[in-house]
């Protein structure tokens, strides 16, 4: 008995005179979790709610005109047959900027894992965090500086070559790929990174002596030890990616027409919000879908 | 995680309440009765500081501001925020509509001395008043036509978009009521009510060649033509002037033959206003000669709908060369569109775009 009390004491390190009774347990629990569960009710939950409601009325209930339950806005890629193409368009963008990410962020994070230690690491992982620091839209607009006709780049070139013709991308789907690659590298290299320290030194170097080269521990070892964090990072980029409008806006010029695009459009000028919804409903289903038919992979995947 | 203490427990929940109850409570305006808040876009006569300052000095009554990027933001903005806005400045077109849903209330001309000199064909637009009762202040007006880079030959038609001259250089307005406007004017059609839309997306389709970008604010058209990125523009008549004079670009505003599209910008007055009084005065205040004629020549301004101040204005002033009296004959006023027709509209340069991308 005695035993206990002192251990008890010992546990919680008490040198406070003040009496401290233990509250229940489910009154600690449910008090830390109410903040996230009613946070994420509140703002992931019920707008999403709400925009589905959106999706299946006639008009934006606010004005005058009459609201009637419809399912037309869900026809809109087949009464306006372009959409297809914008859509294609968007989940091309999708994927090359995600195939971009993965490369880069991946080579990236394994230069960060192998070649640094400690306080180099640190700094390093701080660097690549950095940017976030800074406000999207500034980041994106100095790309337009950099890419722009007689642009940072041009100028460059000239100093080399005067003679040279322009080598601008902007406004071309490429500068477009470029801005989101820019924007969205940190997390793959952060979702790599972490799949990539928890891999023991001691297989690779008994890979290196059993005289495995770079490329088949590359292959064998890594990527496949890494791909949870490839594909986690790639579904955290691929799925904002297609629906931005930001980044085309500003980089595409005239191609810069996505989905994205689209649906803010109808949000902010057309002021038809019941389609802007159902084709926010309609990507986020095709979304799903994709992401169905590569669920064996994606579980094989993030089980290793 | 150790155990939790009731002390420890309470205190992160207070801390929680706490954070949360001064979140709910910052956005929260003070209503003053010596404040009114203005919608706008940014930049455009209302938020000018000298301007601000006089009329502070005035009357004692502050004036904070709130921003659209687009005239159905502007809507959205009154429709979901009752009793936030005092003063709203609205295009013609949109003044009907927003009278139609009871956003507006009536103004008390009495209140508006300056308005007795508003020229009477704008303050008795069909647009702006029901009934014969006036819902906004004309406040200016404007034209929406061509800009071409100096030096360049001045374009005599709608159709000079589409000369493969230009191939590469032309920058258009990412407006749907606007191009297809344009579209309409290109194709001899009315341009509030174009019988063959199915022309207007061809003539529209066919600038593509030329197109280089899509403009939506006048700070991006002035960055992208200072950095010589297109010649030929769709552009608005104020804006040509500000970019002449402020930003020194080598612009010209071009009126074509088939007229420029025009535009009336009013100042209305929401339903759920709290100062109205505050919002009338600050009205008088926009078309007042003396504030006018400095708006207009240290900054650009478009045309004032007050007679006499824009007589104030010395001969050889800019704005008052580009808004020659003459392009008033030719120039079709954009008007109210039933919400059908809005949506073809929109449907049309959404189709466009799609078709620029491709």
């Amino acid at each position: 008995m005695q035993n206990d009390q002192l251990a008890l004491a010992q546990t919680r390190g008490s040198v406070d005179p003040r009496v401290k009774r233990p509250l229940p347990a489910w009154v600690s629990t449910t008090a830390l979790l109410l903040p996230t569960y009613g946070w994420l009710t509140l703002a992931v939950f019920l707008p999403l709610l709400t925009m589905l409601a959106f999706s299946f009325m006639s008009a934006t209930p606010m004005g005058k005109t009459p609201v009637e339950f419809t399912l037309k806005q869900y026809r809109a890629f087949i009464d306006q047959p372009y959409l297809l193409r914008i859509g294609f368009n968007s989940l091309m963008m999708g994927f090359w900027t995600t195939l971009f990410c993965a490369i880069l962020g991946f080579l990236a994070a394994v230069a960060l894992v192998r070649a640094t230690v400690g306080k180099t690491r640190e700094a390093l992982l701080v660097l690549i965090l950095l940017p976030f620091w800074t406000n999207g839209l500034v980041r994106v607009f100095s790309w337009t500086m950099v890419l722009r006709e007689n642009g940072f780049l041009d100028n460059l070139l000239h100093m080399v070559a005067p003679d040279a013709g322009s080598i601008s991308i902007l406004y071309t789907r490429y500068a477009v790929v470029l801005g989101l690659v820019h924007g969205y590298l940190p997390y793959m290299i952060l979702t790599c990174y972490i799949a990539l320290v928890t891999i023991d030194d001691a297989i690779i170097e008994a890979a290196a002596s059993l005289g495995a080269r770079w490329w088949t521990i590359l292959y064998k070892i890594l990527i496949p030890m890494a791909a949870p964090g490839l594909i986690s990072g790639a579904v955290l980029i691929f799925i904002p990616v297609i629906g931005s409008f930001m980044e085309p806006r500003i980089l595409g010029g005239r191609v810069g027409v996505t989905m994205g695009t689209v649906i803010e459009d109808q949000f902010t000028q057309a002021f038809n919000w019941p389609l802007g919804a159902s084709l926010s409903f309609t990507l986020l289903a095709v979304v799903l879908a994709i992401f169905a038919t590569f669920s064996g992979i994606l579980r094989r995947g993030t089980a290793g | 995680m150790a155990e939790f203490s009731r002390r420890n427990t309470l205190k992160l929940m207070t801390a929680t309440l706490a954070a949360g109850a001064s979140f709910s409570l910052l956005p929260r305006r003070a209503f003053a009765s010596g404040q009114i808040t203005v919608l706008n876009w940014q930049g455009y006569g209302t938020d000018e500081a000298w301007s601000l300052k006089q009329f502070t000095e005035k009357t004692g009554i502050t004036v904070v501001h709130d921003y659209y990027s687009s005239e159905s933001e502007m809507l959205t903005k009154m429709r979901t925020n009752p009793g936030a806005y005092d003063l709203v400045v609205l295009n013609a077109a949109r003044c009907a509509q927003a009278v139609a849903e009871d956003l507006l209330q009536p103004i008390d001309f009495s209140k508006v001395p300056n308005a007795a000199t508003v020229d009477e064909a704008l303050r008795s637009n069909p647009n702006f008043s029901k009934d014969g009762v006036g819902f906004a202040v004309p406040w200016v007006w404007g034209m929406t036509a061509l800009a071409i880079r100096e030096g360049k030959p001045k374009p005599e038609s709608y159709n000079a978009l589409a000369d493969a001259t230009y191939k590469g250089r032309v920058a258009m307005d990412d407006d749907a009521i606007i191009n297809v406007g344009i579209g309409a004017l290109m194709t001899g059609q009315n341009m509030n009510d174009p019988q063959d839309l199915a022309a207007v997306t061809e003539a529209l389709k066919s600038i593509k060649p030329n197109v280089k970008l899509l403009w939506s604010t006048e700070d991006q058209w002035n960055k992208s033509f200072a950095a010589d990125e297109f010649d030929l523009s769709i552009f608005w008549s104020g804006g040509s002037v500000r970019s002449k004079r402020n930003s020194k670009l080598p612009v010209e505003f071009v009126v074509p033959k088939e007229g420029a599209v025009g535009w009336v910008d009013g100042l209305g007055i929401p339903a759920t206003a709290p100062n109205p009084e505050g919002a009338l005065a600050f009205a008088n205040w926009m078309i007042d000669p003396a504030f006018y004629v400095e708006w207009a020549t240290k900054v650009g301004a478009p045309a004032s709908s007050n007679s006499s101040a824009l007589n104030s204005l010395p001969a050889d002033d800019l704005s008052r060369q580009v808004h020659n009296p003459d392009y008033l004959k030719t120039m079709s006023i954009m008007s109210a569109l039933p919400d059908d027709r809005r949506e073809a509209f929109n449907n049309v340069w959404q189709e466009v775009k799609a078709f620029y991308a491709e």
